[in-house]
């Protein structure tokens, strides 16, 4: 009974934030598909989103297959199974890592910016002066962002693939002197179409989810530069707690209905 | 006189706290309103219901007759466009060359393409505040006052029928503030457009308006020529205007 006082009034807030998050969600499809149409705004944001965060993607992965490579090829070595080093590098790369991955830099890169950049906006009156321009700023701001994160993520995702299985290949087959034909030839049998369709989709949900959440945290955010750099860290935690939940919801989904 | 706004009966609180408590005003068109009150008052609030970005409580607000309260977004757009507001630090969009931002509501609220007659307006506005030549400057690269004069350029750029200044002087020193109210007599000799002025700047306020309203508790409590409201009892409002008559005395020593 002594908790309701602290509890209750956490609980309602937390409802109410998701009843916001729910609304400013609606509002933002809907947006989406009324014109006017700003493709500049979109290829602007793909720039940013996706040509920019090309270096990142490339050393993060490159790092990730390297120390991945490391590690199973000392423990597959226990087996004599090393040439299937590849294979599994590849597999867990296209189905899981290089989606969490490419999510989890592209958040603290590009999410934490979506929403102090759109927070300052707020704060500074410039979503009030475009709304009595009556340019609806969802439209304007959220809209050419979660677009370009649906289609930047992807496409960034499969370079991690590349780049990462490069750096296995390099562990593998010139420092650890695995057998080259071996180690392709085991990725090739093993790595389906499927492994790396499924990375596709969940790189799109989670570019939907991140962008989706960034925006509305700078959105709403309150209380000047204070407020605004509150809201960035709280975009940044929800978004990386939302992509792993949303990861395992999909892994489930996807063991069951894409590979069975 | 022909009014094009008015304002009848208007209610708007946040939780507990009422801020308008039935406000009732008329503004003339083509003419200079100014708003005066102390800060808190709800006279920002007033221009948001006005202009149809926050939804009143309860009450009616007319534009050229058209009630406005319970219109749908979309009609309420279409209202939105006759509006131009000039925010209290111009709420220029800082990732945006000055050129930019004035373009921006040719492009966005126009839907003006034409490259070369945008920068063709762009650049007769900016001679228009006397600021020629600032096209490729960013607003942090602006002072206080320009930052205003291109706030207003952004305004006028669409051409509208009514322009809400939100505070235009607070922050500037006493000469850029006169070179602001001298612009917004400028806007509505040149352009007959209708101006309402939110201001503290009480001596300013006096020399540009042709009616000025003062908000006290949630509701007009004077209205009026310059005249009549100098002449009104309301102890605020005469605490308002002695401390701003009041003749200066500088002791100078013997």
């Amino acid at each position: 009974m002594k908790y309701r006082g602290v509890l209750l009034p956490k609980i309602i807030a937390a409802l109410e934030l998701l009843g916001q998050f729910w609304l400013f969600t609606v509002e933002m499809f809907k947006q989406m598909v009324r014109k006017p149409f700003r493709w500049y705004l979109v290829a602007e944001q793909l720039e940013k989103i996706g040509v920019f965060s090309i270096p990142i993607i490339l050393l993060s992965s490159l790092t990730i297959g390297m120390i991945f490579s490391l590690q199973l090829g000392s423990f597959l070595s226990m087996f004599r199974a090393e040439m299937l080093v590849g294979a599994a590098v590849a597999k867990t790369l296209s189905r899981e890592l290089a989606p969490v991955v490419t999510a989890l830099m592209l958040i603290a890169r590009n999410g934490s910016a979506m929403t102090a950049e759109i927070g300052t906006m707020r704060a500074t009156e410039q979503i009030d002066a475009m709304e009595t321009m009556s340019v609806n700023p969802i439209q304007y701001l959220a809209v050419p962002r979660v677009i370009a994160s649906i289609l930047a993520f992807p496409v960034l995702t499969a370079i991690a693939n590349i780049v990462g299985v490069l750096g296995s290949y390099f562990i593998s087959v010139i420092v650890r002197k695995v057998d080259k034909a071996g180690f392709l030839d085991q990725m090739y049998s093993y790595v389906d179409p499927v492994d790396i369709l499924s990375g596709f989709i969940k790189a799109a949900v989670m570019g939907l989810l991140v962008s989706t959440i960034c925006c509305f945290y700078g959105y709403y955010a309150k209380g000047g530069s204070r407020g605004v750099g509150d809201a960035a860290t709280k975009a940044v935690v929800v978004s990386s707690v939302g992509i792993l939940v949303a990861d395992y919801i999909m892994a489930d989904i996807m063991l069951k209905v894409l590979f069975d | 006189m022909d009014n094009i706004i008015s304002v009848r009966g208007l209610y708007k609180a946040f939780a507990d706290k009422k801020v308008l408590e039935g406000v009732d005003i008329d503004v003339p068109k083509g003419k200079i309103t100014s708003i005066i009150g102390q800060s808190g008052t709800g006279k920002s609030v007033l221009f948001k219901c006005i202009i149809g970005i926050m939804q009143a409580d309860k009450g009616s607000i007319k534009v050229d007759g058209e009630e406005i309260t319970q219109l749908p977004e979309i009609e309420l757009r279409r209202i939105r466009r006759r509006f131009g507001y000039c925010f209290q630090d111009a709420a220029l969009f800082d990732s945006m060359t000055v050129e930019e931002n004035i373009a921006f509501p040719l492009r966005e609220v126009l839907g003006m393409k034409d490259k070369r007659k945008m920068k063709a307006i762009v650049k007769e506005k900016l001679e228009w505040i006397e600021l020629p030549g600032i096209e490729e400057k960013y607003p942090s690269e602006l002072s206080g006052g320009m930052r205003k004069r291109v706030g207003v350029a952004r305004t006028l750029a669409i051409e509208p029928d009514i322009l809400l200044f939100d505070e235009p002087t607070t922050g500037l020193d006493p000469v850029l503030s006169e070179s602001i109210n001298n612009l917004i007599k400028r806007v509505n000799e040149e352009f007959g457009i209708t101006c309402m002025v939110i201001s503290h700047d009480i001596k300013g306020t006096f020399s540009i308006s042709d009616q000025i309203a003062f908000l006290a508790d949630g509701a007009i409590q004077a209205v009026g020529s310059p005249v009549e409201v100098a002449r009104a009892q309301h102890p605020v409002l005469r605490k308002f205007l002695e401390n701003s008559f009041a003749d200066l005395k500088v002791d100078c020593g013997p």
